[in-house]
């Protein structure tokens, strides 16, 4: 590992070993995370499309029922005609976990007034009563299509996040401990070679020295040998 | 309790108020822009965006977008779709799978 200092030591093999180990669970968890966020994540984005496109098309109904109700109508009516809605609308909203990633899931309640229209039928134009019966219709689709769009954004970002961790993970964290590690077990091997060679040749010496000691004290022997004869 | 906003221009919004939606509206970006933090500040869980409006509003949508709430949907104005809801499901795609694969 380039650029950092590590000490090759058995204490830090061991650390190092322990960590690669954890980074390797925790890898696989996360790529697992991964993939099941992703299987989740296409089963809503799916949803997703297909809701936008009902609520577009509902809504562009809506809007043209509205321009004809415009035209049949003096824009004072018009405003005067939608100042006071006849219901009103409660949301609660609960968080849904999916993966640990908390999305919103809404209640909605509706408080129906009296009436559909929250005008009376005598000034206003039946153009008005279509445009406002096809918002309502489409308003359930646009609800879900708030919480499933809130969703898909959701899910995303974390998918976004949780493969970047697995990247970092696979592709950075493990392959520098195993680098680390490879050069500490190196290191030690080494060490252990230059310790056995210095023993042979320590060993070496000392034999070297104790013939030479005896080939002097049999030259003695001889010698001493020689002057008695 | 949550409320929900339709932030758009008057005559894409209007009918909104008949079915009990709280209608903001907003000519252009400029006057939309602090509507938009006002409402996000005050428990808009949903906040019904028109593209023509989110043309201009592109940063501020970016804030909200990784918060749970509020949900900012794009929805057609009167002038029809201009595929931003669309566009914005597309790159919700890309960012999660890093290609546009549907």
């Amino acid at each position: 590992m380039p650029g950092t200092i590590i000490n090759p030591t058995r204490m830090e093999l061991t650390r190092l070993k322990r960590q690669l180990r954890t980074a390797q669970r925790g890898h696989k968890l996360l790529r697992d995370k991964r993939d099941e966020l992703m299987k989740q994540f296409m089963e809503t984005v799916r949803e997703n499309r297909a809701l936008r496109q009902r609520v577009e098309q509902g809504l562009s109904e809506a809007h043209a029922s509205f321009t004809v109700a415009a035209a049949l109508m003096t824009p004072e009516m018009l405003r005067q005609s939608l100042l006071i809605p006849s219901r009103s609308v409660e949301l609660d909203m609960t968080y849904e976990n999916i993966m640990s990633v908390e999305v919103p899931r809404y209640h909605f309640a509706e408080q129906k007034g009296g009436t559909a229209t929250p005008y009376g039928y005598a000034q206003t134009s039946g153009e008005l009563d279509d445009a406002v019966t096809a918002l309502s219709g489409v308003f359930r689709d646009m609800l879900r299509l708030a919480e499933i769009e809130k969703t898909t954004q959701l899910l995303a970002e974390e998918i976004e996040k949780t493969r970047r961790r697995v990247n970092a993970l696979e592709y950075v964290k493990i392959p520098q401990m195993m680098e680390s590690i490879r050069y500490i077990t190196m290191k030690l091997d080494e060490n252990e070679r230059a310790n056995t060679i210095r023993l042979m040749k320590v060993k070496d010496m000392i034999l070297k020295e104790a013939i030479l000691e005896q080939r002097a004290a049999d030259a003695e022997v001889l010698r001493e040998s020689g002057q008695l004869s | 309790m949550y409320k929900i906003a339709v932030l758009g221009d008057a005559q894409s919004v209007q009918g909104f108020a008949a079915l009990g939606l709280q209608v903001c509206p907003a000519e252009n970006a400029e006057q939309a822009r602090p509507i938009l933090h006002r409402l996000a500040k005050e428990d808009t869980a949903i906040i019904y965006v028109t593209e023509q409006l989110a043309a201009g509003l592109t940063a501020e949508l970016d804030r909200y977008r990784k918060a749970v709430t509020p949900a900012i949907i794009l929805i057609p104005g009167k002038e029809g779709s201009l595929g931003l809801g669309m566009q914005q499901v597309k790159t919700t795609v890309e960012r999660a799978v890093g290609a546009d694969i549907i």
